[in-house]
């Protein structure tokens, strides 16, 4: 198995923490795992993005430039990160945001409402754990039960309610799809 | 096995170097190595040791060569600009044989160039970089496990051959996240020993210690000294890894994150019908000429692959000669290799094909992406005379 | 039966001193000497040696002793200081070395208050180098890179470094003193003596500034010399002390 993924959004989105989550809860799998972030002035500009692999052997580059999987989360994301998409690979497309339609036929999209979902859970905020819920849904990647100890190494200062609210956030997206 | 851990790299480097027996780091802000500093800052004074802010890079490296002075395990962490900066201390640190580690988290240069992982600094760190006849270690780490393990390494043959390490790491190892575990258990540094050349609070009785840079007359037996300690670490302490190279046609050679896109390529090879190897120099200096030698003896090529502008392939030239063609697969300033091109220069290679081959002679053609300067810029080309 | 009224302090080396006839350095050596024998701090110092006339200071006490770049002084002995903060660290210095090519590395020093004490020799001249201009080059002074004599207007004023540091909180101790004449000796030990002392009882930064002189490249006798110091330097650098916040 190796997974690379990249997930794209406005910076405030959950984008790069999701990242996180997802390579921890690799870990949590004993699987290898690599985050990467876009850094510096790039992240300046509102838009942010991070590359995850998760392999269950070696992880070549952690930068992924030809990802398995791109998780959009904004409008501006779509045209930058369909065309890397592998021939077959799997694009998650959070619908409540994204307008526009996908141009390419060689790949499977996956349209997820994350914010109306999140916003059923409790906050919009968390649409970032809806996305990964769906993604780990749809390729088994990891499982669900490793991102909610993932999620409590990660996210070490939050509140035990947040942490609830994450955790049904996740559970919603894995339900949706 | 123990259990591994996701970790930013430059936290791994900074926990791992505490690990090693590290009781004084000075360092600058200056980005892709800011976490270390920070780390440090948050952990160092627990740990029993020091942090200082210094307030140059000049300033902190020549903290280093006061604290490393006094056999304490000192380091200090910058990134490529930074780096030029520290390299009067460095000089000084070889002259006087004081043992420390040098951390570049590498960026994009010339100049202040810009943040993205590059390799460019390798000439700085291989041919020594400041005035004068010396070497320094150099470790190249591929992974944030190693980058968490070799500050230990980097002490350890520091101080075994008294002189400064370096560990040469890219900007993009130092930002990623990476599952690692430490291989070694924590060196408490007072069980270290102590050195009989530190200088140190002492009873009257003891040889007067004197840490020294100028040397005088005494420079060329000084130099000639030093001289024979480099040829036994080039003899002894040469460190590679060596994936597939038995029956390759083509060795790709690279360090760094470079060879980790390289084994994206090792891995795909089979199935375009290449027999593709890597070698990965982990030593940079010593570099490890004698096994490269060996290993691409019944190859057909070698492929270096490197973020820089043909700079590794210049110590890979010098080790194996004329014996096997040798091509280079070049992504200065901030590109990044991936096993696609990488495969298809090797292609290139084999075939006698242009395509993905940075052509040595002409400095000009070959890159392997799009590589236009943006002249809207107005600083090449629409320069106007002013009479 | 004889009685030993004066002798060479237990501190200095056997070495003889390569320093020219007339030089302040050797007088201020001894003094430190004299100091570190007096405090019984004999075996706990460390001390900096700079790049210029005294890069041989190192050799002339027998106490551990650490020789680095030009300037960099302050910067070294913070990290031996905060390696050994059990030792008595010092760092010795030039004009050159400490208020041009050391600016910074003598400003920060002061600025986080480093437990350390500086000797600061200041003759207004590049001794090593043959007479170049310094920072603290009087106006008017021929120096081998101001031909003319200093002018303000290419080569702006001599700095106060006294003055200067005093604005910074974390200066603890600053003292301007001179080695022209015997009364102006014992002042320079007294000082010498209260900057050591600072260390010792965790005061932080303290600087004594000696205003020296340098017959060879002022070209003058010396006597000369020394009137020079009294009616050319002292005019410009004032003795006395300028912050004294270790008193108690």
């Amino acid at each position: 198995m190796y997974q690379g993924i990249r997930i794209a959004g406005f910076g405030g989105q959950g984008v790069v923490s999701a990242g996180i989550l997802l390579a921890q809860a690799g870990v949590e799998n004993k699987l290898n795992a690599s985050w990467l972030p876009s850094y510096g002035p790039e992240m300046r500009g509102g838009t942010a993005n991070c590359s995850v692999v998760v392999s269950d052997g070696e992880v070549y580059t952690p930068i992924v430039s030809v990802p398995d999987t791109v998780i959009v989360m904004n409008e501006p994301s779509l045209p930058k990160f369909e065309p890397m998409l592998k021939k077959g690979g799997l694009l998650i497309l959070n619908s409540s945001l994204v307008n526009s339609h996908p141009t390419r036929k060689d790949i499977q999209v996956l349209c997820v409402p994350c914010n109306q979902i999140a916003e059923k859970v409790g906050m919009a905020r968390v649409a970032n754990l809806v996305a990964l819920g769906a993604f780990i849904k749809a390729t088994g990647a990891v499982t669900l039960e490793s991102v909610a100890h993932a999620m409590k190494k990660v996210y070490k200062r939050a509140k035990p309610e947040m942490l609830e609210l994450n955790q049904k956030a996740l559970q919603a997206g894995f339900d949706a799809v | 096995m123990t259990q591994k851990t996701l970790r930013k790299g430059n936290e791994a480097l900074a926990e791992g170097a505490i690990r090693a027996g590290a009781r004084f780091f000075a360092g600058y802000p200056i980005t892709p190595q800011n976490e270390v500093p920070e780390y440090m800052a948050a952990h160092m004074a627990d740990n029993g040791g020091a942090f200082v802010q210094a307030e140059s890079e000049v300033a902190a490296i020549n903290m280093v060569y006061g604290a490393a002075a006094t056999g304490t395990r000192s380091m200090t962490s910058s990134s490529s600009p930074g780096i030029s900066l520290k390299q009067e201390g460095i000089t000084y640190l070889a002259s006087a044989d004081l043992p420390c580690l040098i951390v570049n988290v590498m960026r994009g240069g010339p100049g202040l160039g810009s943040i993205s992982g590059a390799q460019g600094d390798y000439f700085q760190a291989t041919r020594g970089g400041g005035n004068g006849d010396y070497h320094i270690i150099v470790l190249a780490p591929n992974s944030v496990e190693e980058l968490g393990n070799f500050p230990k390494l980097g002490f350890d043959l520091a101080e075994k051959y008294r002189m400064p390490c370096m560990i040469l790491a890219d900007g993009i190892l130092g930002q990623m996240m990476e599952s690692m575990a430490f291989n070694f258990d924590p060196v408490d540094p007072n069980k270290i020993g102590k050195f009989d050349w530190a200088v140190d609070i002492h009873k009257n009785g003891r040889k007067k210690s004197k840490v020294f840079s100028y040397k005088g007359d005494n420079l060329i037996a000084d130099v000639t000294e030093r001289a024979k300690r480099y040829g036994l670490i080039e003899k002894t302490e040469a460190r590679y890894e060596a994936r597939n190279c038995e029956g390759a046609d083509v060795i790709l050679v690279a360090y760094g994150l470079s060879s980790r896109a390289c084994l994206e390529a090792v891995s795909k090879a089979e199935e375009k019908g290449l027999k593709v190897g890597l070698f990965r120099p982990i030593t940079l200096w010593p570099f490890p000429s004698k096994a490269l030698k060996e290993v691409s003896q019944k190859a057909k090529g070698i492929l270096v692959v490197e973020q820089s502008l043909g700079q590794l392939v210049q110590d890979v030239k010098l080790a194996v000669g004329d014996s096997v063609p040798v091509g280079l697969n070049a992504y200065p300033a901030g590109g990044q290799p991936d096993g696609e091109q990488i495969l298809t220069a090797a292609k290139s290679l084999l075939t006698g094909k242009k395509e993905g081959l940075f052509d040595l002679q002409t400095h000009a053609e070959g890159f392997t992406y799009e590589c236009k300067r943006d002249l809207s810029l107005g600083v090449q080309g629409d320069r106007k005379e002013v009479k | 039966m004889s009685t030993i009224l004066a002798k060479k302090p237990s501190t200095l080396t056997d070495l003889p001193m390569h320093y020219c006839p007339g030089c302040g350095h050797g007088i201020v050596h001894r003094l430190l000497a004299e100091t570190f024998e007096e405090l019984n701090i004999a075996d706990r110092v460390i001390g900096v040696a700079p790049v210029g006339c005294a890069v041989f200071a190192d050799d002339y006490f027998t106490c551990d002793t650490v020789q680095g770049a030009h300037g960099r002084g302050p910067a070294i002995a913070t990290g031996v200081k905060r390696s050994k903060p059990g030792a008595i660290v010092f760092s010795y210095q030039g004009d050159g070395d400490l208020a041009s090519i050391g600016m910074a590395e003598i400003v920060h020093a002061a600025v986080r208050s480093e437990n350390i004490t500086v000797i600061f020799i200041n003759n207004a001249i590049y001794g090593m180098t043959g007479g170049q201009m310094a920072p603290t080059t009087l106006v008017g002074q021929v120096a081998t890179t101001a031909p003319k004599g200093r002018d303000p207007k290419m080569q702006g004023w001599p700095i106060n470094m006294c003055e200067m540091l005093s604005q910074i909180t974390g200066s603890k101790y600053l003292a301007r003193v001179a080695v022209d004449t015997p009364q102006n000796v014992l002042k320079a030990k007294a000082c010498i003596k209260k900057a050591f002392e600072n260390q010792v009882n965790n005061v932080g930064f303290s600087m004594v500034e000696v205003i020296s002189q340098c017959p060879t490249n002022w070209h003058a006798s010396v006597e000369q010399a020394l009137e020079f110091v009294r009616t050319k330097m002292i005019p410009q650098y004032p003795l006395g002390v300028f912050k004294d916040e270790g008193a108690k």
